[in-house]
């Protein structure tokens, strides 16, 4: 992304150039330089004006919306500060903020080591790749609300395929997502499979960039593979490593689809996440000004992580 | 589904080359194939009847072919409606946006004007916002121009996408300038240009692009279950969350309804899959 918008600026020094000095198929300047405006625009705007008037219109209006009791229809009356206040005292908030964390503290580490080990499994020229990629992509691709059903289906503890497994193994049936204690930990695992063949595809082609010559000098100095993975592979793939960390942090922020089609945030709320909370508030209980404060309260923790992530990670080199 | 066997033991010639990726596919075998059971599985059981469903322990393999789930869903349900509906809005939405992204992502690269940079450094920045925090004020904007439980509603807001620009930005960088040169000395306007030369070579970004969005458009959930009020209006992935609950026990007819979203959206990707990984591998690096 760095590299996108850095060379945006040599273009533009390089344009000024050309626009002060005398132009290479003539014309004055001036003019030359408004129907370039005219035709920069025309074709930059439609866009930027959608992406721009669909995101930072709504976003004010949700701060203020938060700051009222909006009904959803009706505008509301300007409450102040309460709606934040009350976040203190609602356990389901708080509820789902831990489930939220749950996930991610899961998530994040097992779908970056599973990534990268099959990533390294796959970085060989070995026959068959495409069939592998395609395989280990396509929970990825399908949709979340149709796998949703099916894990429900499968997990389903009365008469779901894998307690059929688990039994005829001689082992007791589990309750999985009907169990309030186990449901959040089917439901990551059922989110890490759904997500990790992304980074797979990320890691494979960040390996490719590792050059040969780099692992080739790393053999003939007798580098095992431990050695060559510790002091060559991790290294090389670390920026890698914090930009899945933190697209599989916004991903566990922004967890919704699985459960509106398997646990509906249930068992007694034990698979609540903060995304699912928000909906509930805005679209189910139509208190739409304390579900923008709850969703206000998301983005700035969610900011903060963000960044600390970025910047103890980059620094101590704790991601992979 | 070309793996390697085990090398045959008659085959003594390169042993040490061909014995290490054999080992792997000893690995990568069971794994991917443990990745696309749940689907097999899926498939399996919207062949299956109601009654050997609903018996424990399930059959792991269909024992017939049953396809009551299929015709019930097609004839009883609004699913053929949702399926519709999902068609619309994937394909306006993929018009749009690999039209109005390229545009964008072509002035970003090659054009000069004022304000494009900090255009751009906008447009990125937005993948920061959330969208449960959007989506609310996004509701109200809808409901106030009365468009509330319409496909324009669900449409609309993906008009163009920050992805879609970003992806364009990149691929036009990295774009020969000589074809537009020519072109413009020859007395070609700048949409001559853009429309007659540009886009006809930028055609693999643009499948790319197509396939990217097609599959985000195609799986979105969270925003037509908000913005559309009657079923009638849903798309296919808003309809399955009614089967969750209503028809509990209709699991044959819930499994066609999976398999038949599903396919879709697997079709685009095997399709278009050198472009698919191509798009997300280099969004990465860029």
């Amino acid at each position: 992304m760095s590299a996108l918008l850095s060379t945006g600026r040599s273009d533009r020094g390089t344009s000024a150039r050309s626009g002060r000095g005398p132009g290479r198929r003539g014309g004055p300047g001036r003019r030359r330089r408004l129907t370039d405006e005219a035709a920069g625009w025309s074709f930059a705007g439609p866009s930027t004006l959608l992406v721009l008037g669909f995101s930072l219109l709504p976003m004010g209006w949700a701060l203020r919306l938060s700051l009222t009791d909006s009904d959803l229809v009706t505008e509301g009356q300007g409450v102040g500060l309460d709606n934040y206040r009350a976040l203190a005292d609602d356990p389901v908030f708080w509820r789902s903020i831990r489930n939220t964390l749950e996930l991610t503290g899961l998530y994040i580490p097992i779908s970056l080591l599973l990534g990268l080990g099959i990533a390294l499994l796959l970085n060989k020229p070995i026959r068959g790749i495409g069939f592998y990629r395609a395989c280990f992509l396509v929970p990825f691709v399908a949709s979340a609300a149709a796998e949703g059903l099916l894990m429900a289906f499968v997990f389903d503890k009365d008469f779901g395929v894998v307690n059929g497994l688990i039994t005829r193994a001689g082992l007791p049936a589990q309750g999985f997502l009907d169990d309030p204690s186990q449901a959040m930990f089917v439901i990551t695992g059922i989110f890490i499979w759904t997500q990790f063949g992304f980074n797979v595809v990320i890691y494979l082609a960040a390996l490719q960039e590792i050059p040969a010559e780099v692992l080739e000098a790393a053999a003939i100095d007798g580098a095992g593979p431990w050695r060559t993975f510790r002091h060559i592979v991790v290294p090389s793939v670390r920026p890698i490593s914090l930009f899945l960390a933190v697209w599989g942090l916004i991903d566990c922020l922004q967890f919704f689809d699985l459960l509106m089609t398997s646990t509906k945030g249930g068992p007694v709320n034990s698979t609540i996440t903060i995304v699912y909370y928000v909906w509930q508030l805005a679209f189910e209980y139509f208190t739409a000004g304390y579900g923008a404060a709850v969703a206000y309260a998301l983005f700035a923790g969610s900011l903060v992580a963000i960044v600390i992530g970025l910047v103890f990670g980059r620094r101590k080199g704790f991601l992979l | 589904m070309t793996t390697a066997p085990a090398p045959p033991a008659s085959a003594p010639p390169a042993p040490a080359r061909r014995r290490r990726p054999s080992a792997r596919h000893l690995v990568l075998l069971p794994l991917s194939l443990l990745m696309v059971v749940p689907f097999v599985y899926m498939l399996g059981a919207s062949v299956m009847t109601r009654a050997q469903l609903n018996r424990f322990p399930p059959p792991l393999v269909p024992p017939g072919m049953d396809l009551t789930g299929y015709r019930e869903l097609l004839s009883d349900s609004e699913f053929p409606r949702w399926f519709l509906n999902s068609v619309l809005v994937a394909g306006a939405i993929v018009t749009s946006q690999v039209v109005l992204c390229s545009m964008a992502g072509y002035a970003f690269a090659r054009l000069r004007f004022s304000g494009r940079r900090t255009a751009l450094v906008l447009v990125i920045a937005t993948t920061l916002i959330p969208f449960q925090l959007t989506v609310i004020p996004t509701f109200l904007i809808f409901h106030r121009l009365h468009l509330i439980n319409t496909l324009g509603a669900l449409i609309a807001p993906q008009l163009a996408s920050a992805l879609g620009v970003y992806l364009m930005t990149s691929f036009f960088q990295n774009f020969p300038r000589e074809l537009e040169e020519a072109a413009r000395i020859d007395g070609c306007s700048r949409w001559g240009v853009f429309f007659r030369v540009v886009l006809p070579v930028a055609r693999p970004a643009l499948v790319a692009l197509a396939v990217i969005t097609f599959i985000y458009a195609w799986n979105d959930l969270f925003w037509p279950l908000v913005a559309i009020s009657s079923s009638e209006n849903y798309t296919v992935q808003a309809g399955l969350t009614t089967f969750q609950g209503q028809h509990r026990a209709d699991w044959p007819q819930i499994m066609a309804g999976t398999v038949l979203t599903t396919v879709p959206v697997l079709i685009v990707f095997l399709v278009g899959q050198r472009r698919f990984v191509q798009a997300l591998a280099g969004a990465v690096k860029g």
